[in-house]
This record gives structure tokens, C-alpha cells and sequence, in this order.
């Protein structure tokens, strides 16, 4: 059981959009986590392997701040298991790349474009995860 | 300069996920378990973290692709690709059900190794391991006569 935050769920929403409005006057790029991610490996191709370094370093900085700032960590609560959760990085992995994007290429970034093609991806893994948690939580 | 300010969003985004508690897969799987709505165990946070983030990319992008380039960079990069093909489809699907297994997406995945979770560690190897090679599978089906590094328009 979590707590129901509206209104931590909206600033940090809010952060998460400013940051990817700011990516895109500063670089001209979408703020899709998998798309960044992927291209710090080969194939490179365009010379911006730095800037999308910096950006992932700043993710995981981010937590520690917040360690650093309120003397709390920020501690994910991650029950599954160890081959769940491998199991669960490669389908993450494999989809985001397969579908071109993932919660915030296609959540955040295309529906604010009104991107169709974002609007059938964020369709689609909204109801195959809800039934994923619905599988492993009620019926295993 | 360009790369410290790349820092600097980078630590907005996930400042934005921790606030938000979307770094927690927790809060998330709670979202997208609707058959706890009826016993009132739902958090419907997620929710609200998607509009704060369009409200503000829904303004924000079109004062920004008003201009005629970004800061650094000569045009903006945005995605062409229009219709509906098999892998927008297959992506998306292959990709919620490992959302839904572990409550982990790429961004949360690397603000779990902020705080030096181990099993945060373990889900973002893997991810890893599925989108690089996935990508390596696209790009030699796209070009298989051609050296990969020529080959940008595969993602």
C-alpha cells in the first residue's frame, strides 16, 4: 500500500516536463529515457554521446541530492525477485527499443505532440502492464 | 557547457521522478493494479505525475518549436515516422508487461542506482542487454550490406 500524493505527483510531473521542454530549446531532442539510454552504445552515429552521458549521470545524481538535502534516502521498494526482474529489464529493454520510445518518449513527450503513433503505444503498455499486474498479483 | 546543462536537466528529470514518488516501482505497480480499486488500495498518483508533465510539455514545446533552431544545434530532432505499424504495437506490448512485472521503466531504472539498490542494478543490466541488442538486430535487418555506422535512420 503507497499513499496517494496528487500534489507531489504534479510538481514532480511538472519537473519531469520542464526538463524535457529545456532538453528540447537547448538540444532539439526528445527527452525519451530508452532512446538516450540506447544510443550510449554502438552504433554511434552523431557526436552527442556526451550530452546524453551527462543527462543519464544526472538521473542517478538526482536521489542522492535528495539523500544529501532531506538526510532521507529516496529507497525504491523493489519486491520482485531476481529473475523477475532480469526478465522484466529484458522485456523493458526490448520493447522500448522495439516500439521506438517508453513512458516518457511516448507518455510524456508524444502526447503533448498529439503524436497518434504515441497515443497507440501508451495505449498499448498501459493495458499489457495493468494485465501484468494483474496476472502476477491475483491470479499466480 | 552544453554538457553541463544536459547534467543539469538530467538531475531535474529524476529530481521530478523522486518528488513525484515514480522512483519507487512500488507507487507504480499500485497505479496499474485497477482490481485493488474496490478494496481502496489504488494509488492514482501516476496519474497525476503524466498530466503535470504534458501540462507543462504541452505549452512549453509549442513556445519552443516556434523558434527556428534550438540553443545548440542547428534543427529541432523530431520523429517522423506517421501510421501504424507492427513494432508500435509489439514494442509498446512486450514493454508493459515488464513495467508490469517489476513496476520499473527506463528512467526510475537508473534513479534506483542513485541510491545503490542492487536489484535496481540487476533490472538495468538487462535492460541494457534488451535494448542494445534489439537495436543491433534492427540495424543489421535495415542495412545488412553496410557498415552499422552508416546506418543512423534505423531508430
Amino acid at each position: 500500500m503507497t499513499e496517494f500524493t496528487p500534489l507531489a505527483a504534479l510538481l514532480g510531473g511538472g519537473m519531469i516536463g520542464l526538463a524535457a521542454v529545456l532538453l528540447m530549446a537547448v538540444k532539439g531532442r526528445i527527452a525519451g529515457i530508452s532512446g538516450i539510454v540506447v544510443r550510449l552504445f554502438p552504433p554511434y552515429g552523431d557526436g552527442e554521446w556526451g550530452g546524453r552521458a551527462a543527462f543519464v549521470a544526472g538521473l542517478v545524481a538526482a536521489p542522492a541530492l535528495v539523500a544529501v538535502v532531506t538526510g532521507v534516502i529516496p529507497q525504491p521498494t523493489i519486491t520482485a525477485g531476481s529473475i523477475t526482474l532480469i526478465v522484466a529489464g529484458l522485456l523493458v529493454g526490448v520493447g522500448s527499443i522495439l516500439g521506438n520510445g517508453c513512458t516518457s518518449g511516448h507518455g510524456i513527450c508524444g502526447l503533448s505532440r498529439l503524436s497518434f503513433r504515441s497515443a497507440i503505444a501508451v495505449g498499448t503498455f498501459m493495458a499489457t502492464a495493468m494485465v501484468s499486474v494483474f496476472i502476477t498479483r491475483h491470479m499466480l | 557547457m552544453s554538457i553541463l546543462i544536459q547534467f543539469a536537466l538530467g538531475l531535474i528529470f529524476g529530481l521530478g521522478l523522486v518528488i513525484a514518488g515514480m522512483s519507487d516501482p512500488a507507487k507504480v505497480l499500485n497505479f496499474l493494479d485497477l482490481a485493488s480499486i474496490p478494496s481502496g488500495g489504488w494509488d492514482g498518483s501516476l496519474a497525476f505525475v503524466m498530466a503535470g508533465a504534458i501540462l507543462v510539455t504541452f505549452f512549453g514545446f509549442r513556445i519552443v518549436l516556434a523558434r527556428k533552431a534550438p540553443l545548440f544545434g542547428s534543427s529541432f530532432h523530431l520523429p517522423t515516422q506517421q501510421g501504424i505499424d507492427a513494432r508500435i504495437l509489439l514494442g509498446p506490448a512486450i514493454f508493459g508487461i515488464g513495467w508490469g512485472l517489476a513496476g520499473i521503466c527506463p528512467g526510475p531504472a537508473f534513479t534506483t542506482l542513485g541510491v545503490g539498490s542492487a536489484k535496481g542494478a540487476l533490472f538495468v543490466i538487462a535492460m541494457l542487454v534488451g535494448m542494445v541488442g534489439t537495436r543491433w538486430i534492427i540495424t543489421r535487418r535495415a542495412s545488412p550490406m553496410l557498415p552499422m555506422a552508416s546506418n543512423k535512420s534505423a531508430l
